[in-house]
């Protein structure tokens, strides 16, 4: 076992090694697993907030959703009634003018009816007058007989 | 498994254990050569042939040996982490980063555990520590006398593998920590320090010469128990590497070799016991041969028969107690490297720590 020059070999190359580990190998190291660290820490805190953020976002989602099917809903009432309301209009419009088509056709008709009776009343006495001219053959006065017929004619 | 030189048991062991020094022999020394005594008229740097010169040496040598494998171990560990180093990103660590990052995340734990101090040097410098202990300390599961033997055939004569297992290579590393332990114990405490050695453990003036001794020895024990712990293991798992190699080797040769030749000429115990019985069963076969029982290319191929298991037994015995001895040996080198480089960060911690 001697102790020799080796010893002081050694204390320096053991210096030199832990100089160099220290300044070159160690901090590198060190610094980008703590970094990776950091990154990874940060990653996962993304992760969690994504997640928070997703429910968040899934929550607003069906609110949103629940509010568009009441407005929906809201909006096919409205239309409904609206709907009814036209229809109703449309009835009372078509009623009033069924109502105003009548009323124009039954003055027509009654027109029509006094002027057919007009006519047939003009008619009736030249009609009765030939008919009985023919049944009594002889002569009747026409003059009496025609204020006879005048009177029936004016009650038709 | 022994190499072509070393002749004995003894022998091998010493060669196994002597270190390839260059150093100065002083003027005037007997030096032996081949040629005979040659007297050095002037103080001389040279290559020590042999231990005895290495020891005449003294204090003036240096170990080229443990030097050249200590450096070029550092050196790998340098290189290997400065390339993970240099690729270390933020992304996805893959391959030698990952192993890198894992010895560097086990070296930051272990220090933030025993270390409560500020000091951004520790951590490096356990690092060092941990994977340059390892490496020396792995040198010793390398097969004993695979790099000697290459060596001797290129003609360096002597060569210790393992760095570990020289004292001055741990004292040096022991004393570099105790170093670093007294500069941080002024730094940090400063006259707490010099109150520290002398007003404990009993704080009284009177006690001070007593005091001194006391934490002195034990100030002093720590580096040399460090030092020392890590070269008694190594030392010894080295030695038994040898041991086994030496047993084994030997009853390899007495069987292939020589029937026994080997064992008889330099009188080993065990495997002259096992040659004795390969003896005795080649020298029964030859008596039968005598006899005519046995006809005698019978005998010629029973005799080479017994030598050849006999020898292949002990190669391969010593081959499996070799692997054996080496797989415990992978714990005590791991655990060396670690106690050294934990002890190292306690010490260093108590530096720290102000009472």
């Amino acid at each position: 076992m001697n102790i020799n020059l080796t010893l002081f070999g050694q204390m320096v190359t053991f210096a030199f090694f832990v100089w160099f580990c220290m300044k070159f190998v160690w901090p590198v190291i060190i610094d980008s697993m703590e970094e990776r660290q950091k990154k990874i820490a940060d990653g996962l805190d993304a992760a969690d907030r994504a997640l928070r953020d997703l429910e968040l976002a899934q929550s607003k989602a069906t609110d949103q959703m629940k509010d568009a099917k009441q407005e929906a809903a809201g909006i096919i009432d409205q239309a409904n009634k609206r709907a009814g309301q036209i229809v109703d209009e449309a009835k009372n419009q078509a009623r009033t003018e069924g109502d105003r088509i009548k009323v124009a056709a039954e003055a027509e008709i009654e027109q029509e009816m006094n002027r057919a009776k007009e006519e047939l009343r003009a008619s009736v006495a030249g009609l009765a007058l030939a008919g009985a001219e023919k049944v009594l053959e002889a002569s009747i006065d026409e003059k009496a007989n025609r204020t006879l017929v005048d009177k029936l004619a004016a009650q038709l | 498994m022994a190499g072509g030189n070393p002749a004995s048991t003894t022998e091998y062991i010493q060669h196994h254990l002597t270190n390839l020094v260059y150093g100065k022999l002083p003027a005037g020394y007997e030096r032996t050569t081949e040629q005979g005594v040659e007297v050095l008229q002037a103080d001389t740097w040279t290559m020590a042939h042999g231990g005895q010169e290495a020891t005449d040496m003294g204090f003036w040598a240096i170990h080229v040996d443990s030097m050249i494998w200590s450096i070029g171990l550092g050196s790998l560990f340098c290189w290997m982490f400065l390339r993970a180093a240099k690729k270390a990103h933020t992304g996805v660590p893959a391959g030698w980063l990952n192993f890198v990052e894992m010895i560097v995340e086990f070296i930051d734990g272990a220090v933030k555990d025993s270390f409560h101090g500020r000091n951004k040097m520790v951590a490096p410098l356990a690092l060092t520590i941990f994977v340059w202990v390892f490496l020396m300390n792995l040198m010793d599961l390398l097969p004993v006398d695979l790099i000697p033997t290459l060596l001797m055939m290129a003609g360096v004569e002597y060569q210790k593998i393992v760095p570990s297992t020289d004292p001055n290579i741990t004292l040096g590393m022991a004393l570099g920590v105790f170093v670093l332990m007294l500069y941080y114990s002024f730094k940090i405490k400063g006259t707490g320090f010099v109150k520290e050695l002398t007003m404990h453990p009993f704080n009284h003036w009177g006690f001070i010469p007593v005091n001194l001794f006391m934490e002195t020895v034990g100030l002093l024990a720590k580096p040399f128990s460090l030092g020392l712990r890590l070269f008694g293991n190594m030392y010894a798992g080295e030695m038994i590497f040898i041991l086994i190699a030496t047993m084994f080797a030997a009853g390899a040769g007495a069987g292939f070799v020589s029937g026994g030749l080997h064992a008889e000429l330099f009188g080993e115990q065990t495997s002259g016991y096992f040659w004795l019985v390969i003896f005795l069963l080649v020298t029964g076969v030859c008596w039968l041969n005598l006899k005519g029982k046995v006809s005698t290319g019978k005998t010629v191929l029973l005799c080479m028969a017994f030598m050849a298991i006999g020898g292949g037994l002990f190669a391969l015995g010593g081959g499996l107690m070799q692997w054996g001895w080496a797989v415990f040996h992978i714990l005590v080198i791991t655990l060396q490297a670690f106690i050294f480089m934990v002890l190292t960060v306690v010490y260093l911690s108590m530096a720290h720590e102000d009472h």
